[in-house]
């Protein structure tokens, strides 16, 4: 079941893309993106693999990188994964639907149940969806539309999914995120901390909620790779990318602060919650 | 008939409804409930002298005529035919109440509808009006003489009458299921309702009846109970059967259609919750607890276990594949025990329902994880399965289907947690025990007033469309018992909870979960055994079935009203309105606008009775379905007493939904002159009205004034106090009409005098009336909402607006009151200004002399600033009408439709406080609510439609949507009437509250009047009532045909 919330962010694999080369040319250009750093962004996706992979213990899997899916190493936005269920998303810009593909097959091979958006109204970014352990959030941004959460909703039933409002230009989860079971993680951004008050209405669990001066500081991943009772880890944008909101996360206790670096990706607009996907293998276990 | 019938009751319903504020259920149930006090007086009477019966029935259906007339009084607006409908249908209901024959009653309305163009007529022309007045008189004695023939017909008959008409075109309402069960089991009727009842009970406790109820577990027990056997009866002989201690979490219910499930109510009779349903019952968790392993005994989980597995078989618990499967081996381990290969194997799991639809993987599943329970005892299987199930989002939630404020399908959720707002499967919304105030209900709608957010300052009230009324009510009670039996460590006592406030008498009279917990604790038995059996699990999921086909009957009623509720539209709903006001008002609308049209008299009675008049209005609104004739009693003395709390309670201390709904600011001048004009347009309408028969009418006026003097009599003449007496208002009443017809103006003046004292300068009175609106705003909200309502009944066009615009009104009335209070406590500067407004030509009769004085209080405190404006008009004021007839016509429909009445001009009351209403707020998702509410904008959208609805041309006229009309009292003397229009405007500038009270004061009369002492008057009248505001303008129309314009 794991809507107790103690089966958030049980993981035993990760699974990210590689950074072509399109995101820093022309392609990502053309996506009204700006240019970036090719080199480094890709340094800095390798960084976060590793760490996925040594720090964490997690299984990884790197799909290749497709030179006509720019955007394809934010496979965050490509599915929702909770327990042994994975809904492939339907990512609001055509020119990314291609990228759910590969994803899919690795989903699959994984053992995953997969579930089909299947409805040509709905749109989905995989990483305008919150799962607190004990229920979805799904933000009603740019990308996402109500049609799409109601499939998350459908394809979750065990779980209440509450829609929220999403009024800037950003992801649900490019400003909040769990910083443990019973805590969530937001940034200070109005647009943030509307978020954060609707949820805190929508929701029937108490939830800590703990404010950053940094809305990008909250894309946090709390991740339990090991077994219960083991610390589990908040892989989180380091000091280099986000100075300010160091101190305040070291409030988070119980959790492995795990820094990483992605200043550069972020200019694509890449957050942590877009550049890897993890799942167990093994949720009921 | 029939269809004209439908179409005149639904019109008429809709007048009452309007009139009443109740919905159209209410409304009806309003009508039933004074059909059978009345008839109740009636059959008294009636047994006391059979003869007399119809000379007191009469005086009785006048005086229920009245009431209807009364919210003809709105109903001026409203075409006349309709407003004579609305009329008629109360008289035939109240005739029908006597008769028993529904036959008697379309004959009645189809005279009426005949007459009905004349009494359009009657308006433009006096001769018209009276010949039209008469023949209401003449239909009513006609109906009375009908009736007395039948009238062995209890009110229940006419009341049934009425019912199936309105049935028809709605939903049958409580009562009238009452009474539809009522007749089943006494088809016969004898003459008198007291020897009918006293028959129904002997019968009724000799008889017994089979009752049957399905069980949890597919079984079906039954028993015999005797008919007047009350819910708690049957479901003690349950669970007595069931060997359950645990049972507060469970109850009996009964389906009138398949998608709606009634609870059995404990304390009730039994027949009268059914009324003409089959008694078939079926055994359910009524309360899930959130944690069933606090539950006692074993035995109690096995019975949530098997609630469970319908739910989820159902559909109504839904479920991932993964939760199917594992919940369903669960359910094996605990009814099969330890997997066993030869004997599973073999065992087919088509048996079981593991989920709405199962497939072959799901039950390969099932088995695979059935594996894995090796070892665990039925009771743990059960005790793991509620472990998972409690842990599902939907676990719990009684769903019921509504729609939004924009008309939006959306599902209504009640936990133990408080509300969650659905659309589709997602949750849009939620209110949390905590954050709601109050729970209402007014027809088919259902209002929530919920605590303002963190960032907000206000407190909004968020309306919901249910299908129809009895859903609304079934809603509302579903909440009330959720609230209480989770939140509360006992059942709250229903005059002093402050949660609920002025719903109906119900409340959750069981156990709490805290008490039911603290009294498990003391079960001292071995634990039972019992049985698991997995044989009746295919025959749990028809439980819904089974009743649903039974209750077919029930559902062609469910139709039509849903039609209704469709017409409604979005309005309705959008408007949020507050419950409490909604009930009360309702109350005394019904009350008011009967006097006003028909009979100035029973305002005084209504006056005089101001509590029972409440009292009803409460009733019906509050009252249950179940309750019977009896019951009300009770109901208006609890009413009396949630009146009396109502009034002591102290205001919040927080801003009303006023402010939110007061989007748009309003210049304190512009609001003077447009109450200037509001005023004009009524002094028009009654011009108008008065060319029919002016004088009559203002006469009538005046003794409507004299009614509700006491209240504002201010700068009117002295004739207040005077009669209260029913009779003579009756008489009164009928003379009136007489006097709209042939201008019988002194007959009528002559028993007013009687009556009512001379007019005289009545200061005393005025401060009276203002320190009312203050402290008995409810009362005073309440009269003001009676004339709107009852206008509005009138307009059949209005109806749908009015009703809506009932509820808000009442809410905001009641706000208003709130903020009166707060204000009071407030400094406030005070400017005076006197500005005298010359009006049009004066009337064409001699002598008559209109002044108006405008009396406008501003207060600039940082909150509210309240503006009074009195306007006092002396003279008399018939004449004008011509000129500002049209254009006041066009500002009276579009804020009031006083003015279209011919009798009722003297109330005159609303001019635009049908707008006043709403605030709505939009559903929708909690964070555009919490952004509209930083913005303090909340409502707009639907107080916006509201106003339209209303009065559609008010905005030329009325650019004071904002305005709420508190009072409107019309004080009558021989020469002369007054009249006090108050409205309430609250206007939000970056974050300061206005709030602007304008009073206006018409005084209208033949003899001279001192003008500068009814100024004074009204002026010390405003400074005494508001001390903490400031007079800010002061306008003295006057209007006399040789004065046209006086300060």
């Amino acid at each position: 079941m794991g809507t107790s919330g103690e089966g958030l962010g049980r993981c035993t694999h990760a699974l990210i893309r590689g950074v072509p080369e399109s995101l820093a040319s022309g392609e990502g250009a053309g996506a009204g993106l700006p240019a970036l750093d090719l080199a480094k962004a890709q340094r800095e996706h390798g960084v976060l693999g590793g760490k996925l992979r040594q720090r964490l213990g997690l299984q990884l899997l790197e799909l290749p990188p497709e030179e006509s899916l720019p955007l394809g190493t934010l496979l965050g936005d490509t599915a929702v994964i909770q327990g042994d269920t994975a809904l492939i998303t339907r990512p609001w810009s055509p020119a990314r639907r291609p990228e759910v593909d590969g994803v899919r097959k690795a989903l699959q091979d994984l053992g995953l149940r997969i579930v089909e958006m299947g409805d040509e109204n709905a749109t989905l970014d995989g990483t305008d969806v919150l799962f607190t352990g004990r229920e979805f959030f799904v933000g009603l941004s740019k990308w996402t539309n109500h049609r799409g959460a109601e499939i998350v909703a459908d394809t979750f039933r065990d779980f209440a999914v509450s829609t929220v409002p999403v009024s800037s230009p950003s992801h649900l989860r490019s400003f909040c995120g769990m910083g443990g079971p019973h805590t969530v993680v937001a940034g200070s951004g109005d647009a943030a901390q509307k978020a954060v008050r609707a949820m805190a209405v929508l929701t029937d669990h108490p939830y800590a909620s703990l404010t950053l001066p940094d809305d990008a500081a909250a894309d946090c991943l709390f991740l339990r790779p090991g077994l219960p009772g083991v610390p589990p880890f908040l892989l989180h944008r380091g000091g280099g990318d986000l100075p300010n909101s160091q101190e305040a996360l070291q409030k988070l206790s119980d959790v492995t602060l795990v820094p990483v670096s992605c200043s550069e990706l972020e200019k694509a607009g890449a957050g942590l919650s877009s550049l890897c996907l993890v799942l167990s293998t093994r949720p009921h276990s | 008939m029939t269809t004209e019938v439908g179409s005149t009751s639904e019109v008429k319903k809709e007048s009452e409804q309007l009139g009443a504020d109740a919905t159209k259920e209410n409304p009806k149930e309003v009508a039933e409930n004074q059909q059978n006090q009345s008839s109740d007086l009636e059959e008294e009477k009636d047994s006391k002298s059979s003869p007399s019966a119809k000379s007191q029935s009469s005086p009785h259906r006048q005086k229920r005529q009245k009431d209807p007339s009364e919210s003809r009084g709105i109903s001026r607006f409203i075409p006349p035919w309709l407003k004579k409908q609305k009329s008629y249908n109360l008289v035939v209901a109240k005739d029908g109440g006597d008769k028993k024959e529904p036959t008697q009653a379309v004959v009645e309305e189809r005279v009426l509808e005949k007459e009905e163009p004349l009494p359009e007529e009657e308006r433009p022309a006096k001769g018209d009006v009276e010949e039209t007045a008469q023949r209401k008189q003449q239909v009513i004695k006609v109906d009375v003489k009908e009736e007395t023939p039948s009238v062995s017909g209890p009110e229940t008959q006419p009341a049934e009458e009425v019912r199936k008409e309105r049935e028809d075109e709605k939903e049958i309402q409580e009562d009238k299921s009452e009474e539809a069960a009522k007749r089943e089991t006494k088809e016969v009727q004898t003459n008198e309702l007291k020897a009918e009842k006293a028959a129904q009970k002997a019968t009724k406790k000799a008889k017994t009846v089979q009752c049957k109820v399905t069980l949890l577990d597919g079984t079906e027990y039954s028993c015999d109970l005797e008919k007047s056997a009350k819910g708690q009866v049957l479901f003690d002989k349950v669970c007595e059967h069931l060997n359950l201690l645990e049972k507060d979490y469970f109850g009996l219910s009964f389906q009138e259609s398949p998608e709606q499930k009634n609870w059995l109510d404990p304390a009730k009779q039994i027949k009268r919750q059914l009324r003409n349903l089959p008694w078939l019952f079926t055994f359910n968790v009524k309360f899930y607890p959130p944690d069933p392993s606090q539950l006692t005994e074993d035995i109690t989980r096995y019975f949530l276990c098997l609630q469970l597995r319908q739910d989820i078989a159902s559909g109504r618990l839904p479920c991932s594949f993964v939760t199917h499967a594992l919940l369903g081996s669960y359910t094996l381990q605990a009814e099969l025990g330890d997997y066993d290969p030869e004997e599973h194997a073999s065992h087919d799991l088509s048996d079981f329902q593991f989920a709405p639809s199962q497939t072959k993987e799901l039950e390969e599943k099932v088995v695979e994880l059935h594996k894995t329970h090796r070892g665990l005892s039925p009771a743990q299987a059960d005790s793991q399965f509620l472990e998972n199930a409690k842990r599902l989002s939907m676990y719990g939630v009684d769903l019921h289907h509504a729609k939004d404020s924009e008309g939006v399908d959306i599902k209504l959720g009640v936990c133990a947690n408080g509300l969650l707002i659905y659309k589709d499967r997602l949750r849009i919304n939620r209110f949390a025990w905590p954050k709601i105030l109050k729970i209402s209900y007014k027809r088919s709608n259902f209002y929530i007033k919920v605590r303002p957010a963190e960032l907000e300052q206000f407190e909004s009230t968020i309306g919901f469309k249910l299908p129809n009324h009895r859903a609304a009510k079934r809603l509302w009670k579903v909440c009330v018992e959720h609230h209480t039996f989770y939140r509360l460590v006992s059942p709250e006592q229903p005059p002093k909870a402050k949660f609920l406030t002025l719903g109906s008498k119900f409340r959750y009279s069981g156990r709490t979960q805290a008490q039911t917990r603290q009294a498990s604790t003391l079960i001292d038995r071995p634990a039972p055994h019992f049985e698991r059996t997995s044989s009746k699990r295919v025959s749990r999921i028809l439980d819904g079935a089974l009743i649903g086909d039974a209750d077919q009957s029930l559902r062609k009623d469910f139709p039509g009203p849903a039609g209704e509720v469709s017409a409604y539209g979005r309005g309705a709903v959008s408007t949020a309105t507050a419950q409490d006001g909604d009930g009360r008002r309702d109350v005394r609308s019904p009350t008011k606008a009967p006097h006003v049209q028909l009979i100035e008299g029973k305002k005084n009675s209504l006056r005089v009775e101001g509590d029972n008049i409440y009292v009803r209005h409460s009733n019906l609104m509050l009252e249950d379905l179940d309750k019977a004739q009896e019951d009300i009693l009770k109901h208006q003395a609890s009413i009396s007493e949630l009146k009396r709390n109502f009034m002591e309670s102290t205001p919040e201390p927080r801003p009303n939904e006023w402010e939110k709904r007061r989007i748009t600011p309003l210049s304190l001048q512009t609001q003077g002159r447009k109450g200037d004009h509001l005023f004009k347009d009524i002094l028009s309408m009654k011009e108008k009205h008065q060319t029919a028969a002016t004088r009559t009418v203002e006469e009538k006026a005046q003794e409507a004034d004299k009614k509700r003097a006491p209240e504002s009599e201010g700068p009117c003449t002295g004739a207040i106090d005077a009669v209260k007496s029913s009779h003579e208002t009756l008489n009164v009443v009928e003379e009136k009409k007489q006097a709209e017809v042939g201008k019988d103006e002194r007959v009528i003046t002559e028993e007013m005098n009687g009556k009512e004292i001379s007019p005289g300068s009545g200061p005393g009175e005025s401060r009276k009336v203002e320190p009312l609106t203050q402290k008995d705003s409810t009362s005073l909200s309440s009269e003001s909402s009676s004339s709107s309502e009852s206008e509005e009944e009138d307009g059949g066009e209005y109806r749908p607006h009015h009703r809506v615009t009932e509820g808000t009104i009442q809410e905001e009335q009641e706000e208003y009151e709130e903020e009166v209070e707060e204000e009071a406590s407030r400094a406030a500067k005070v400017v005076e200004r006197e500005q005298p407004v010359p009006e049009a030509s004066p009337g064409k009769q001699a002598g008559a002399s209109v002044s108006t004085v405008e009396t406008v209080a501003q207060e600039n405190v940082v909150a509210p600033k309240v503006s009074a404006e009195k306007s006092v008009h002396e003279g008399a004021l018939k004449q004008d009408v011509s000129e500002d007839t049209e254009d006041e016509q066009h500002k009276v429909n579009g804020e009031v439709s006083h003015v279209d009445i011919d009798v009722m001009p003297q109330i005159i009351c609303c001019s635009e406080p049908p707008v006043v209403k709403t605030e709505m707020v939009t559903i929708s998702d909690a964070s555009q609510r919490t952004e509209i509410s930083t913005k303090e904008v909340p409502i707009v959208q639907t107080e916006t439609k509201t106003i339209t609805y209303e009065s559609p041309q008010v905005d030329g006229g009325a650019a004071g949507d904002s305005g709420t009309l508190l009072t409107a009292q019309t004080i009558t003397s021989d020469s002369m009437s007054t009249t006090t229009t108050t409205h309430i405007t609250k206007t939000i500038k970056g974050g300061i509250s206005e709030t602007r009270i304008e009073k206006r004061i018409v005084i209208t009369g033949d003899a001279d009047i001192d003008h500068d002492q009814a100024l004074a008057q009204a002026i010390r009248e405003a400074r005494e009532q508001h001390p903490d505001m400031s007079v800010t303008r002061v306008v003295v129309h006057k209007e006399t045909e040789l004065e046209e314009g006086e300060d």
